[in-house]
């Protein structure tokens, strides 16, 4: 029992570990399932509608229904991953090869560390995140982290000895890097703005700077009455622009643009390698929609100017958290949505509009807010 | 000559340059297309209708009497651009079927190789009885080679009995009762 007591805390990390991955990785598959299934709606199809588990999918009624969403595909859809033959093109740098799907996942899988998914309020009355890691710098980290996801875009290009993906890895290395700047300092504002100008602390001393140092927990307690987007819409725009970007999506996916680099960066993977770019992707989503929601769309807050209806408790933990993740679903849709609405850039055509259009207006962004957070301060002190 | 109607091309306005109001348009656009019904057909469950002037599977018919109307003639044989078909000819059986023991001839045989055929229709267009049409039957599948070629039963299960305006052999009985045959 006092082994128990003393290693307890050693335990409970791996625990809320193991399940925040296992929930991390259920979205994954899920939203692939969600990517089938809106592209198919709005190509006037159906989507996956026949795949069904024993005993649950038999079920009157409800399983049918579960079976026509498809809920069961990713079950086959992982399944078929695993035991298809594996085949490994002569041609290839085996090492990198190998190595490649895994450095593409696992920064995605790294980021959601500093994730805040939820609030609770301890002991003391203070309202605290709900996160695996409570870190001040949790945007840098999630920045710093999460671009490291190209190596695995670019490794797999390079050790694929063929020319496709090696085109299709010069390109995503080539756009990462521009829209990581412009990503960047549209950030800025926003954390200069939830920042500033300071609070009263429990001797009611007034301290300059923010409570919460930058981590994104100080960010969406900012938004609790007006959420970011609503008065920041320029950096709002940036960001998303930027971020469909780095999680290579349509409009933007130039490491894979199927008709031009037939597969892209993976066109050598297949069964379970292919599998873990595909997962990657989606992680990158999730994570990106995560971020989006915390920054600009107010995190678990409920509306703009409305207070928060749930209470305290427990309970009013659970809604914060499922309130945050049904704003993440929406911004997976919006990514699936508008995959279907634009069709894809050329490639000069993502490079100017990366460093010509996007970086002089975050640059311009950052110097007008930062004039007007001065002005503020100088008129209101 | 026609005149060249020039279009004069209007400048791109501020908000068209930064393409937002047409992404708005576009996001739009496949939104309401997603609420729209979808126009896919659970094939196996729902069939699509099939035209009348579908060339499927070639079949053999039987006439509305229920008799068989290939003669034998081997002509859709001859005229099969991938060689198809197989007939091995025979004689009617007059016993068994006196009212037909003037035709002389049927199929004691009737073989078409489903791995073979091209669905050219050519043996249906050729054939002076009427008797071999190319119908409705679009999806055949078999696990052998020996399964995929239809043998004449298999043909006339397949065919039915299609309506016949001629009745050629019955008006040539009559004809040669009243005299006049040719
Ligand atoms: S459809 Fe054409 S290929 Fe097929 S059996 Fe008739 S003539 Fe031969
Ligand atoms: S099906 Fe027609 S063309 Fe072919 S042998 Fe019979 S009568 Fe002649």
């Amino acid at each position: 029992m006092e082994f128990l007591d003393a290693s307890l805390p050693y335990i409970m990390p791996i625990v809320y570990a193991v399940l925040m991955i296992s929930v991390f990785m259920g979205l994954c598959s899920y939203s692939v399932l969600a990517e089938r299934k809106v592209s198919s709606w709005i190509q006037g199809r159906v989507g996956p509608n026949r795949t069904r588990v024993p005993l649950v999918g038999h079920i009157p009624i409800l399983g049918n229904v579960m079976t026509g969403l498809g809920l069961f595909q990713p079950v086959a859809d992982g399944l078929k991953f695993l035991f298809k033959e594996e085949i490994v093109p002569g041609h290839v740098n085996k090492g990198y090869y190998y190595l490649a799907p895994i450095i593409a996942l696992a920064p995605a899988l790294t980021t959601m560390v500093v994730l805040p998914f939820g609030r609770y309020v301890d002991a003391d009355g203070i309202t605290q995140p709900l996160v695996l890691a409570n870190v001040d710098l949790g945007m840098l980290i999630i920045l710093g982290i999460s671009s490291l996801g190209v190596y695995g875009i670019v490794l797999a290009g390079w050790s694929s000895n063929s020319k496709y993906p090696f085109l299709g890895g010069v390109r995503a290395s080539a756009q990462m890097i521009s829209y990581e700047l412009a990503m960047g300092l549209a950030l800025l504002p926003v954390f200069m703005w939830a920042a500033s100008p300071g609070y009263y602390d429990s001797e009611g001393l007034f301290v300059e700077g923010s409570r919460y140092g930058m981590s994104l927990f100080g960010v969406v307690q900012s938004q609790q009455a007006a959420w970011t987007i609503l008065w920041q819409p320029l950096s709002a725009l940036l960001f998303l622009v930027a971020l469909f970007a780095e999680t290579n999506r349509l409009p933007f996916d130039m490491a894979e643009s199927e008709t031009d680099l037939v597969g892209g960066f993976h066109t050598e993977y297949g069964c379970f390698k292919f599998g873990l770019f595909f997962v990657a992707e989606y992680a990158h989503i999730i994570m990106g929609s995560g971020i989006f929601v915390l920054l600009f769309l107010g995190g678990w807050n409920f509306l703009p100017w409305v207070a928060d209806p749930w209470g305290d408790g427990i309970f009013g933990s659970v809604l914060s958290v499922a309130w945050f993740m049904a704003k993440v679903f929406f911004m997976i849709f919006f990514f699936i949505w508008m995959r279907w609405t634009l069709p894809r850039f050329r490639y000069d055509q993502v490079m100017s509009l990366g460093w010509k259009i996007l970086l002089p207006l975050a640059v311009g962004n950052l110097v007008l807010n930062t004039i007007i957070i001065a002005l503020y301060d100088t008129l209101t002190r | 000559m026609a005149k060249t109607k020039v279009l004069e091309r209007k400048p791109l306005s501020f908000a068209e340059k930064t393409f937002l109001p047409q992404i708005v348009t576009g996001l739009k656009t496949t939104f309401t297309s997603m609420l729209q019904k979808g126009v896919t057909l659970q094939y196996p469950e729902e069939r699509p209708t099939i035209p009348d002037n579908y060339r499927g599977v070639p079949t053999l018919v039987k006439d509305p009497n229920g008799r068989e109307k290939c003669v034998s003639c081997q002509l859709c044989e001859f005229v099969c651009p991938p060689k198809a078909i197989r007939i091995t000819p025979g004689a009617i059986d007059t016993d068994a079927e006196p009212e037909r023991a003037h035709v002389e001839k049927a199929p004691q045989e009737f073989d078409i190789n489903m791995l073979r055929c091209i669905y050219c229709g050519l043996c249906q267009e050729v054939c002076p009885e009427e008797a071999i049409f190319l119908q409705d039957i679009f999806s055949l599948s078999g696990y052998s080679r020996e399964e995929m070629i239809n043998n004449k039963q298999k043909l006339y299960e397949l065919g039915g009995t299609l309506p016949d305006k001629h009745f050629k052999w019955d008006k040539k009985k009559s004809a040669e009762a009243a005299g006049n045959a040719h």
